[in-house]
């Protein structure tokens, strides 16, 4: 590898062929670890412990929804008017029975394939357009910002909630639908983030280093705008999970979502309300669940966060 | 396996222009004006001027140093010349031919030869990149294949003093300031450049690491037949590093000539001023007061006239009258005490300044004295 004509003299320690004590690391040896970044953070993250216990519930609901055809002790549509508005415990039925009789250990199961589908997709979805948006307004910056920008500000204008009301009514109730509208409104949000990051980022000397190399710009975006803006877009779109989740439900809730039959928290939540009296237990359930997810997503991301920051 | 490794050293030099009497970069009324947004009530549009018609060339191996106060347009200048920025007016030649002109060198390539160093060690390395992937990934955008790429890096590692076994994995925040700075320079070289423009590169870095780094820079040139554009604020620095010394105030040139001209006989009254404020090493020769006093004037739409005035103790009616051009100096010896000083025929530089002072034809009241001497 020596292939340098190395100068006669030293030029100074750290030339030295063999590297000071100060500087050498016992954990780097002789051969050079990959250590990428997202396993520093990873091990970070190991050590706190509000966060693992989040993810380990995160990773039990999600378990339980994926296993619900196996795991489930009944079927999630069956009515039985005989045994309407069991309370929790009774035997059969450990958490219960809905207004219609149906076993509600299974329905919560089964409800949180739908409630998860919709805290997840939405936020991915957004998460790929509004990063893209994000980072050409940011990198091209002038005339192309403001005007994708100012565009956007039109969204910001209305609540989020009213905004997923008024997409979801526009669009028409239905599960797909639903998605749609949540995804519209989060995109200006994320766009928003990864913007500002772009932005702030573009101004760094690294990137003027990469232009000084005669890289072209899609080159520069790939690798060394993207890793960078990745990072803090990521943290916040994690925070969006819950809110997500929560909106839509909401959308169920109001009908606007996914139809009756289907088990989903939301419209478990509005068609237990009725009960509310008779057994506040059972018709606390699914608002428990989703209370549950969307505080473990929330202290999840919070914990991504600031495992993130030590490095920087 | 060394084959690519051994193209290292600059290799084309077929691109030489001229031999050594042409310059590698010439620079000509350089401009940059930045608006200044204009508030709701006036309409009136303001601008920055930040680098006002700078012109100068720098001799093929020589090292120009470019000194002066925070905002005096050093850094705009260097960014101009890196083409980070577009000028608003002026053009360059870059070894014998016009940059981003119809018909010139194309920006790509230009880019290959000029190269910059930045001050800030940490900012000007990706975080996300291991510092062997930063250096090789200037080369890799020159379609250059990843494993010849690697091995460059590794080779220009084990060069600025970074074990590349040891360092080429590492991520920049596991790095000391110098070695940053080290790899900087390694990613500099990466494109064998002719000229490479250090902005303050030493600048944020300790003494004794300074000096390590500046060795470097010192070998790195004799080796590779470098040309150095070196900016920097510390004046011990600067004499140590430069052949010649441009002074710059308030976005233009206010001096310029051979490192120990300016040194011994700066004739500008700025430039005496800031020598005299480098602190002495002797402890007897305390510097009493500051020997200017204020800030330097507001750059927005500057007064007509010399731009140093109103911070001058020379000052005159002249002076505010018209701005003094660059012009070669007429009494050089005048600030040595009791030698002159040797002009060095080599010197592709001629001491130059902007003073009325300096002009027998300007009516200043201390140019005759000069004449005289």
């Amino acid at each position: 590898m020596k292939t340098m004509p190395m100068s006669p003299v030293p030029i100074d320690t750290l030339s030295a062929p063999t590297p000071p004590p100060a500087i050498a690391d016992p954990t780097v040896g002789t051969v050079a670890p990959s250590r990428s970044y997202w396993l520093v953070v990873l091990r970070q993250l190991r050590h706190e412990p509000v966060a693992m216990t989040s993810a380990l519930l995160l990773l039990l609901i999600i378990a339980a929804a994926l296993l619900a055809p196996w795991l489930a002790p009944a079927d999630p549509y069956k009515a039985s008017m005989l045994n309407r508005l069991l309370p929790v415990g009774s035997p059969g039925h450990l958490l219960g029975t809905d207004e219609l009789g149906r076993d509600m250990l299974t329905r919560l199961m089964y409800g949180a394939r739908l409630s998860l589908a919709m805290g997840v997709i939405p936020v991915l979805a957004a998460f790929g357009i509004g990063t893209s948006i994000g980072l050409l307004a940011g990198y091209v910056g002038g005339r192309v910002n403001m005007v994708i920008m100012r565009m956007l500000d039109v969204f910001y204008a209305f609540p989020s909630v009213l905004l997923a009301v008024a997409i979801a009514g526009a669009l028409g109730p239905g599960m797909s639908n639903s998605l749609i509208a949540l995804t519209l409104v989060f995109v200006p949000q994320l766009v928003r983030v990864a913007e500002s990051v772009t932005t702030q980022v573009r101004r760094l000397d690294y990137i003027e280093a990469a232009r000084m190399s005669g890289a072209g710009a899609f080159s520069i975006i790939r690798v060394h705008v993207l890793g960078n803006v990745l990072g803090p877009v990521f943290v916040y779109a994690t925070g969006l999970l819950s809110v997500s989740m929560i909106l839509g439900s909401g959308l169920s809730f109001l009908g606007l979502g996914v139809k009756p039959p289907e088990p989903e928290w939301g419209l478990m939540l509005n068609t237990l309300r009725s009960a509310i009296y008779r057994e506040p237990l059972v018709a606390a359930l699914p608002g428990a669940m989703i209370f549950i997810t969307s505080i473990a997503f929330n202290l999840l991301a919070d914990g991504v966060r600031s495992a993130m920051d030590i490095k920087r | 396996m060394n084959t690519e490794a051994n193209q290292l050293l600059p290799a084309d030099t077929a691109t030489d222009r001229g031999g050594p009497a042409q310059p590698l970069l010439v620079v000509r009324a350089l401009k940059k004006y930045f608006p200044v947004r204009s508030t709701l009530f006036s309409r009136e549009r303001k601008f920055v001027h930040a680098v006002d018609g700078v012109s100068f060339s720098v001799a093929k191996g020589r090292t120009l140093g470019i000194v002066g106060e925070s905002g005096c347009g050093k850094s705009t200048t260097a960014r101009l010349i890196a083409r980070l920025m577009a000028p608003d007016g002026g053009n360059m030649i870059f070894d014998g031919e016009g940059v981003g002109e119809f018909g010139g060198l194309a920006l790509k390539q230009f880019r290959s030869r000029l190269q910059m160093v930045f001050q800030d060690s940490f900012a000007s390395l990706n975080p996300r990149l291991t510092i062997g992937e930063t250096i090789a990934y200037g080369p890799q955008a020159h379609g250059m294949a990843v494993a010849p790429a690697t091995q460059r890096a590794h080779a220009l590692l084990d060069r600025v003093g970074l074990l590349p076994r040891q360092f080429a994995a590492r991520y920049p925040h596991e790095l000391s300031g110098g070695q940053r700075q080290r790899v900087n320079i390694a990613r500099a070289l990466a494109f064998e450049p002719r000229m490479v423009i250090l902005d303050e590169a030493v600048a944020a870095l300790d003494k004794s690491v300074q000096a390590q780094v500046l060795n470097l820079l010192q070998e790195l040139k004799a080796e590779r037949q470098l040309t150095y554009l070196f900016i920097s604020h510390d004046l011990h620095v600067v004499h140590y590093i430069s052949d010649d010394v441009m002074v710059m105030y308030l976005g233009q040139i206010v001096e310029m000539g051979p490192v120990e001209q300016i040194y011994g006989s700066a004739a500008h009254p700025y430039t005496q001023a800031l020598l005299s404020a480098v602190p002495s090493m002797d402890p007897a020769h305390r510097t009493e007061r500051s020997p200017l006093s204020g800030d330097p004037p507001n750059p927005i739409n500057p007064l007509p006239g010399c731009r140093f005035r109103d911070r001058c103790s020379h000052a005159e009616a002249v002076c505010t009258a018209r701005a003094p051009t660059l012009l070669p100096v007429q009494w050089p010896g005048r600030m040595t005490v009791g030698s002159s000083v040797a002009i060095s025929n080599a010197a592709p530089c001629n001491h130059v300044v902007a003073c009325h002072m300096n002009d027998a034809q300007s009516g200043h009241s201390q140019a005759r004295m000069q004449e005289a001497a």
